[in-house]
């Protein structure tokens, strides 16, 4: 697998690190039903077989987060965007 | 048919060509008191002491390909019970005691070999973790003994004793660990199942779960037509998310890859299972003389069986780092399985939020050795609809409770257990 980073363009592997699913929504707030709403987000995951959003960082590289979308059954890349476009680089 | 001296004899005069077939391979009813879903190896022991210890023989365990071709024919059959804590040790330990009587209670060889698992320690904060994890399952009523460095040294002369950046100070042993054969334990529970009256179907992929209008589960629709069930048993391994989907759970898992690896073989040059503290290395010798090693996750989510080949130099280089002889050795194969990874490393055993529906799940990498007290706490607790004491911490809301078995504190994320 080869990672196409906007900023350094295509690099192997080794150079990312994975966090996981990119589509979470960190909840807002802490009411008192927003308990289930937080164990969701920090423990349950859709865990597709197919296309995935997915936070990697290009940890050897420019060290900026990325989103990838990739498929987890056949592990190809789609396309990658900055997780935080205009904020590139290590901060 | 018992195996035994005397069948074996008498098929031996008949030159072997008389041999009865191990198990059936029945048509599937339209309807079973318990329907397994995966002939893994935790389906297939959920099914035996389903039959044999709760009497419940009218069972199919459906597998969508053929039998022993998920995991349970993919590991690296390291079997051992050197946990931690009190929500896990006592089971793991129960399972090693089953594995001690497993080949004479199903009547099969599972070649399980009680080589002893050296797990080498490399600084002094490893040793102290290593005497608080020995004691707890001193505790426990597992066996477990703290070496030095001459000790350990002594047992596995192939390691380089001079690395510096990984020095062995000694190891953690347990005796009672070691191997077993996997087909062997796939063949074995199919067998002895078979034997108790339980169906064994393959090539049969469940599509989806049916459910009443009160929402409990009913029965499961398969590539080989609809199939009614009272109660209904998960243990698709790698595929669990998938499964659990069709009766609309989430669960707290993640599934990726680790990659196993097997040499040309060579004569005995190893007669312990070696764990190394780098990127989760370990090694033992298969009888047929291949060493057998795997490390690391691939390290993110995947359904494709194939691993990645930057892990394959990883791996190696632990390898070769540990063990430098073992750079002279070609590799014959090496292949990826895809695994449940919980996120805390730690399994599930459970009921679920839908009525008639019950979850085996979220082994890792550590399900092989699970495999007969997997099957015998599944199988109690699908009969009595309650739990065993050995399994009862293994629920899915235990993360919503703030009760996370995370021995490791790595955290939820899957990728690091
Ligand atoms: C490379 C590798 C090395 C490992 N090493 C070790 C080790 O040394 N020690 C150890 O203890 N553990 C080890 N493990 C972990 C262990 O193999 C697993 O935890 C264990 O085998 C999982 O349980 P199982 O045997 O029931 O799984 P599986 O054999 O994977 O069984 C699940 C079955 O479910 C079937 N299935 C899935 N979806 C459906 C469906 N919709 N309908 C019908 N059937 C379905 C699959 O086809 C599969 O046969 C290793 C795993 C891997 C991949
Ligand atoms: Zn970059």
């Amino acid at each position: 697998m080869r990672i196409d980073c906007p900023l350094c363009g295509e690099r192997p592997l080794e150079e990312f690190t994975y966090r996981g699913d990119a589509s979470l929504k960190r909840p807002t707030g802490a009411t008192a039903d927003s308990q289930s709403a937080w164990s969701d987000y920090v423990y349950i995951r859709e865990n597709p077989k197919g296309p995935h959003k997915e936070h990697w960082r290009h940890a050897g590289g420019c060290g900026a987060w990325l989103v990838v979308g990739r498929n987890t059954a056949t592990h190809e890349i789609s396309d990658v965007k900055l997780a935080r476009p205009g904020r590139g680089g290590m901060r | 048919m018992k195996y035994s001296l005397l069948s074996l004899l008498r098929q031996g005069l008949k030159g072997h060509a008389d041999w009865p077939r191990a198990w059936r391979e029945p048509e599937p009813k339209e309807r079973y008191d318990v329907i397994i879903v995966g002939a893994g190896g935790h389906g297939l022991a959920t099914a035996y002491y389903l039959a044999k210890e709760h009497g419940v023989r009218n069972v199919a365990i459906l597998e969508r390909g053929n039998l022993g071709s998920g995991n349970v024919g993919r590991n690296t059959t390291v079997v051992r019970s050197n946990y931690l804590l009190n929500e896990e040790l006592p089971f793991y330990e129960w399972s090693l005691k089953l594995w001690e009587g497993l080949s004479r209670e199903l009547d099969y060889n599972v070649m399980f070999s009680q080589r002893g698992l050296l797990e080498l320690l490399h600084s002094d904060a490893d040793v102290d973790a290593a005497v608080r994890r020995a004691n707890a399952m001193l505790l426990h009523g597992a066996d477990a003994e703290i070496l030095n460095r001459e000790q350990t040294l002594k047992r596995v002369p192939i390691v380089d004793p001079d690395n510096a950046r990984f020095p062995v100070c000694g190891a953690l042993l347990q005796r009672r660990a070691g191997t077993a054969r996997h087909d062997a334990v796939v063949w074995g529970y199919a067998r002895a199942a078979d034997r108790l009256g339980v169906d064994i179907i393959q090539n049969c992929e469940v599509t989806a779960i049916r459910r009443d209008n009160a929402g409990r589960a009913i029965g499961v629709d398969t590539t080989r037509g609809h199939i009614a069930a009272d109660k209904i048993g998960l243990a698709a391994a790698g595929h669990s998310s998938r499964v659990a989907e069709m009766a609309g759970l989430r669960l707290p898992i993640e599934s990726h890859k680790l990659q196993a690896y097997v040499t040309e073989g060579v004569k005995p040059l190893l007669d312990k299972v070696v764990t190394f503290g780098v990127g989760h290395f370990y090694i033992s010798q298969s009888d047929k003389g291949g060493l057998v090693f795997g490390a690391n996750l691939d390290g993110y989510n995947s359904y494709a069986q194939r691993g990645n080949l930057p892990n394959v130099e990883t791996t190696i280089e632990a390898g070769v780092h540990l063990m430098p002889c073992l750079s002279r050795l070609r590799l014959l194969r090496h292949w990826a399985g895809v695994m449940d990874m919980s996120m805390d490393g730690s399994p599930f055993i459970c009921k679920t939020p839908v009525g008639g529906l019950y979850l085996n799940a979220g082994w890792c990498y550590g399900g092989f050795k699970a495999t007969p007290a997997s099957g015998w706490c599944f199988a109690h607790t699908i009969a009595r609809d309650e739990p065993h004491p050995l399994n009862e911490h293994f629920v899915l809301d235990r993360f919503h409770q703030g009760r996370a078995i995370d021995a490791k504190g790595a955290g939820p994320q899957p990728n690091l257990h």
